[in-house]
């Protein structure tokens, strides 16, 4: 069963759109600007209007608010909130979802080691380099234990040796914590590089899924789809 | 500065002994720097204060139209010990604190709730829109016939003056929050009241914080006038009656004592804004 389903999704960029994302699979959307690429991110994470279903693990989330989806959602921007340091950025998840001190403190630890950024846990964001804030951000994106994680071209406003040394992290955060993870991206060398499949829309619509990972089979793929093996 | 560095590292072989004198040498030429912008603002004060002098002491302009400064502060010492000047004093900074924490926090109130809520902000604005030109003292003959000439009179004139400016900074200091800040907080499970409390209102603070500025001073000209109008007790009252005793050593007295007010009241809320918000803006 997949984790995450679409299905017949209205709004105003979609016109019923069908997809499916797999359990553990690290999903690259890809397409142009305006192809409805943050949109979906945004109906996943329940931010924005649409009809139809959204369903995890086959359960419809449509009546559900975003702070019950428990998605992990990396902004383009980052929107790291600026008031607050590092540490209390990446423990304002747990803590808002009323985990004690204690083990807050425990899993800021954790993340701040994850990301490397154990030094940073005193800085407010505007202290902080490009670089630092994706990992900030990544940080407390997971710091709620998502069960999918939503990336919204995160390497868009890194240099071309931050923006590798970020995928490769990602890429082992997603291997090793096992996160279900949909990544936006306009970049195809990017794509093929991070993704286990790719879906390329364009204009509010899947216009190709491609497999990187043969596992899945053709079934696997989304509806009214070709596949690239 | 850089020059003098280098020579403490040259001079020194012990690494922490260095630093100390460094830090040492740091804080004594920032403490010169502090002591020479105050004395930059100070000299001009003295260089009028001395012309002020002059002037009166020359027999320039007659000592009953313009005392010197030498008799003003006399009088200012005379009416601090006859208590004359702290209870008009006293009176006045109840009633601009009665008014202005009542206007602020009304404003603040109702800018949260019309910047977060767009049909309150809908309903609310274009009658918001047409009361706030009004010019508050404007207010004071209509208020005059409906409540009377009390105490309550200038609170609810200061009431009007601080509720509206508070009102717009709030509510634009809450729809300049980024829309993804808010977003995000929402992704990791915030409430609505949560991200209002946590991220909303902290990111709004230097926004209200203006207008709590703005209207610290406009509060005390009008409760000054106010007073001048209508309430017999206050510095304005203090002013209006020496006017009619033609006491213009008292008129200064009290003028000093408001634009000292307006300063304090200004900067304690510059204080306070950028004790909240230096260490992230």
């Amino acid at each position: 069963m997949p984790d995450i389903e679409l299905k017949n999704i209205r709004n105003y960029v979609f016109n019923g759109l069908n997809m499916e994302i797999f359990d553990k699979e690290l999903l690259v959307v890809i397409g142009q600007n305006g192809a409805g690429k943050s949109t979906l991110l945004n109906i996943i994470a329940g931010l924005v209007e649409y009809e139809g279903s959204v369903l995890f693990d086959g359960v419809s989330v449509n009546r559900m608010l975003t702070d019950k989806r428990r998605v992990g959602y990396l902004f383009q921007n980052l929107a790291l909130f600026p008031h607050l340091d590092v540490a209390s950025n990446i423990g304002y998840g747990p803590a808002v979802n009323g985990i004690g001190k204690k083990n807050i403190e425990q899993r800021v630890d954790e993340l701040l080691r994850l990301m490397k950024i154990e030094h940073l846990r005193d800085r407010y964001p505007k202290n902080l380099s490009g670089g630092e804030r994706q990992r900030v951000a990544l940080a407390r994106s997971l710091a709620v234990s998502p069960r999918v994680l939503l990336l919204d071209e995160p390497f868009s406003s890194l240099d071309t040796v931050m923006c590798s040394c970020i995928r490769q992290e990602i890429k082992k955060i997603h291997k090793g914590l096992g996160i279900t993870t949909v990544l936006v991206t306009h970049d195809m060398a990017e794509a093929e590089e991070m993704g286990d499949r790719i879906v390329t829309m364009n204009g509010g619509e899947v216009h190709e899924v491609a497999d990187l990972q043969p596992e899945h089979g053709c079934s696997g793929c989304a509806i009214d789809c070709h596949c690239k093996r | 500065m850089r020059t003098k560095n280098m020579r403490l590292f040259t001079t020194f072989g012990n690494g922490s002994k260095r630093n100390n004198l460094l830090y040492h040498d740091q804080f004594i030429w920032n403490k010169i720097k502090s002591l020479r912008n105050i004395l930059d603002g100070l000299i001009p004060i003295i260089i009028f204060i001395l012309i002020w002098e002059s002037i009166v002491r020359l027999h320039i302009v007659p000592e009953y139209i313009f005392p010197s400064f030498s008799a003003v502060m006399r009088e200012f010492y005379h009416l601090t010990v006859n208590g004359v000047l702290l209870n008009n004093l006293a009176s006045s900074l109840f009633r601009v604190l009665a008014g202005f924490l009542l206007g602020s926090m009304a404003g603040i109130m109702m800018g949260t709730v019309m910047g977060c809520k767009e049909i309150m902000n809908r309903s609310f604005n274009p009658i918001f829109s047409l009361l706030y030109p009004i010019p508050t003292l404007g207010w004071a003959p209509l208020l005059m016939i409906w409540i009377g000439i009390n105490e309550m009179l200038p609170i609810i004139l200061i009431f009007l003056c601080s509720f509206f400016p508070v009102l717009y900074n709030t509510i634009t200091g809450i729809r300049s929050v980024d829309s993804d800040v808010i977003k995000a907080a929402s992704t990791l499970g915030a409430s609505d009241r949560k991200i209002l409390t946590s991220i909303i209102l902290p990111l709004a603070v230097p926004n209200i914080f203006t207008g709590l500025r703005l209207e610290a001073g406009m509060a005390w000209r009008v409760v000054i006038a106010a007073e001048m109008v209508a309430i017999p007790t206050g510095i304005g009252a203090l002013l209006i009656r020496s006017e009619s005793l033609l006491r213009v050593d008292i008129i200064i007295v009290c003028l000093m004592v408001l634009s000292v007010m307006c300063l304090v009241f200004e900067r304690f809320f510059q204080y306070v804004e950028t004790k909240m918000t230096k260490e992230w803006r």
